[in-house]
């Protein structure tokens, strides 16, 4: 009963007639529908870079590291000093259920020499394990193994930064290098893994047998010692019980009486960074919600432009009624002509927050992401917006009494 | 049957405390066919009574049948199905709507009934050019004199082929010359489209077009009858 391309096009006339008046309703909503995209672009982008940073230090991590960080009480054992032992590492392994692998780390910075070239880097003892926990997969050569741990075999494989600064072009699969003075040959290469979620350089690193780092690099204060211990959980609903699992050995193991402070810390990773991923989703709808306050306003904006048209065409509506116009035709003319503003107002906004997401980008340098989903949401709003303050005043004029209309001057 | 039959028809508005009487029981029956002035001083009623029988507005009481429907008992929506259907207006102001054309003024009254477009705009160009308005079917208003103007009013009322031309002072704001151009163009539908038409008008030159004048006062009819000069009138214009 509605005639619907008739009525679009009565709209865009009255649209066309108050160009100026019609463009700055618009840009009401165009800022809108921009901030919403824009917003959402540079939340969507933090998450989803924290997301790839948590896959990037590895799945279901813990981290065990020495002394007691809870201040209250009098600190036991060793403090501060180191008082995790290989053992306890191949301890965990064996008696916790939830835990799927465990990797013991001694680390320290050394000096690292090939020819006539040197470099400072991260060096860590470990097992062979470290690779499965930490996600990561070999570019090249062989991973060490559990024998070369048994034997403390002088051997290591190098992340990628370091092979840059060491080797430049040549194959570093074979050659020697010198850790402290002692040589080692290197069997593989680690693939690239880039940034940590703390920004550090994660191919800076040299993995060797944790043996080896003990009795020829770093030396122990007691047999045994390493300074952390990486553990993977089964999956992540074990998280917790593999946490409650390893303390409750740790306890055992360093023979920790009741009411006694640990001397480690567990530290459950994953958790940590999807605390930090949840906080960023968080961040994410503020974003998203503040800058549905400004399409809110746009969306008065165009109720407020929509009574003064109602308002100035009170004779047209008139006539319209004479003629055979029903409430329903009156309304939906308004209407429609409130949508068209805030559709037209929301493709453009939708333009403008895409632009505006790369600017963002690369001024500020963030990452940011538009959704095919924010699109839709900010357009969907928009339209809802034009309808629900185009009724009002749509309504306005289909109440309006013909013979005082067609007489409205 | 009568085309328009009011039964002690009063239009009561209160005003505060007093109540005032626009029409105050009119029984007016209009055949078909007929081409009726409708005169009298402001406030006499007559406008309250091209209202009513445009169904513009409905009375306080007394019954009114327009082509047998009972008006009165109509809501709002079904009155305007009633006007796009049955009647056709002509104003004193025009009321065409301003920056449109010609044409789609005349195809308004289509836009409200589901004419389908190809339909519309034949039937537009069609009630245009008996009008004599060929070649201006895409003029908006502001290019057309007052009497194109209102010869697109009179297009717009025809093209539903409404039974009732309701026209309200059409000359009012027109020159003597062009005044007589269009009482013969409605003159000419009366008698070839035997279209009936009300009109309201205070000059007595214009209501000898008619075939029979209605006087109102106070809300009441005080005279009605026959105007005798009719053919006569026409013949000399003509």
């Amino acid at each position: 009963m509605i005639n619907i391309p008739s009525t679009l096009k009565i709209s865009l006339r009255a649209l066309r007639v108050n160009k100026m008046r019609s463009a700055l309703t618009m840009l009401g909503i165009i800022i809108g529908v921009g901030a919403v995209i824009a917003m959402l672009a540079v939340g969507t982008g933090a998450s989803e870079r924290i997301s790839q940073q948590i896959a990037s230090i590895g799945s279901n991590l813990i981290i065990i590291l020495p002394g007691s960080t809870t201040s209250g009480g009098v600190r036991m054992g060793f403090g501060a000093q180191p008082t995790l032992t290989k053992e306890d590492a191949d301890a965990i392994l064996k008696e916790c259920p939830a835990v799927q692998d465990v990797a013991p780390i001694l680390n320290g910075v050394a000096q690292i020499v090939y020819s006539n070239q040197n470099w400072s880097t991260g060096v860590f003892g470990t097992t062979p394990s470290i690779l499965n926990i930490r996600d990561w997969q070999l570019a090249a050569g062989r991973p060490f193994t559990e024998q070369d741990v048994r034997s403390a075999t002088k051997v290591c494989l190098l992340g990628q930064t370091v092979v840059e600064n060491l080797f430049g072009s040549i194959d570093p699969l074979g050659q020697v290098v010198r850790i402290k003075k002692v040589p080692f040959s290197v069997v593989g290469i680690l693939e690239r893994k880039g940034q940590s979620p703390q920004g550090q350089d994660q191919d800076d690193t040299i993995y060797i047998p944790v043996t080896t780092a003990q009795k020829k690099i770093f030396g122990t204060t007691f047999p045994g010692m390493v300074r952390t211990i990486m553990v993977k959980a089964k999956n992540t609903e074990d998280l917790d019980a593999a946490e409650k699992q390893i303390t409750e050995l740790l306890r055992q193991r360093h023979r920790i009486g009741p009411k006694k402070e640990n001397d480690f810390t567990v530290r459950n990773l994953t958790q940590i960074m999807q605390v930090a991923e949840q906080s960023t989703k968080v961040m994410t709808l503020l974003l998203g919600a503040i800058a549905s306050v400004s399409l809110l306003v746009g969306g008065i904006g165009i109720m407020n432009i929509m009574l003064v048209s109602v308002t100035e065409r009170t004779r047209e509506i008139g006539i319209r009624m004479a003629v055979g116009a029903k409430t329903w035709d009156i309304r939906l003319q308004f209407i429609i002509e409130a949508l068209t503003l805030s559709l037209i107002g929301g493709i453009a906004g939708i333009v403008a927050g895409i632009s505006g997401s790369k600017i963002i980008s690369a001024v500020a340098g963030w990452s940011t992401i538009v959704s095919i989903l924010s699109i839709f949401l900010a357009f969907g709003f928009s339209g809802l917006v034009g309808i629900f303050f185009g009724f009002y005043p749509a309504y306005k004029a289909s109440l309006l009494n013909p013979i005082d209309a067609l007489r409205y001057e | 049957m009568a085309l328009i039959e009011t039964k002690d028809i009063s239009k009561i508005y209160e005003l505060g405390e007093s109540a005032v009487h626009a029409l105050d029981g009119v029984s007016v029956k209009i055949e078909q066919g007929e081409f009726v002035a409708i005169m009298g001083p402001s406030g006499s009623g007559k406008s309250t009574f091209m209202n009513v029988i445009g169904c513009l507005d409905t009375p306080t009481s007394g019954r009114y049948l327009l082509d047998g429907i009972d008006v009165g008992r109509l809501n709002r929506d079904d009155l305007a199905s009633i006007r796009n259907e049955k009647i056709g207006f002509v104003f004193q102001m025009f009321n065409l709507l301003p920056r449109t054309s010609a044409l789609e003024n005349v195809e308004l009254p289509m836009l409200y009934n589901n004419t389908p477009y190809s339909e519309r705009k034949r039937r537009a160009l069609a009630s245009l050019k008996i009008l004599g308005l060929e070649g201006r079917e895409h003029h908006h208003p502001s290019q057309l004199s007052g009497g194109q103007q209102q010869r697109v009013a009179m297009a717009r009322a025809l093209v539903n082929n409404a039974p009732l031309i309701l026209a309200d002072e059409p000359t009012g704001n027109l020159d003597t010359k062009t005044s007589i151009e269009i009482m013969e163009l409605l003159v000419r539908l009366n008698q070839e489209s035997h279209i009936t038409i009300v009109l309201v008008t205070h000059e007595p030159d214009i209501a000898a077009y008619s075939g029979r004048i209605i006087r109102f006062l106070d809300g009441r009819v005080i005279s009605d009858e026959r105007n005798e000069h009719d053919e006569e009138k026409i013949a000399l214009s003509g």
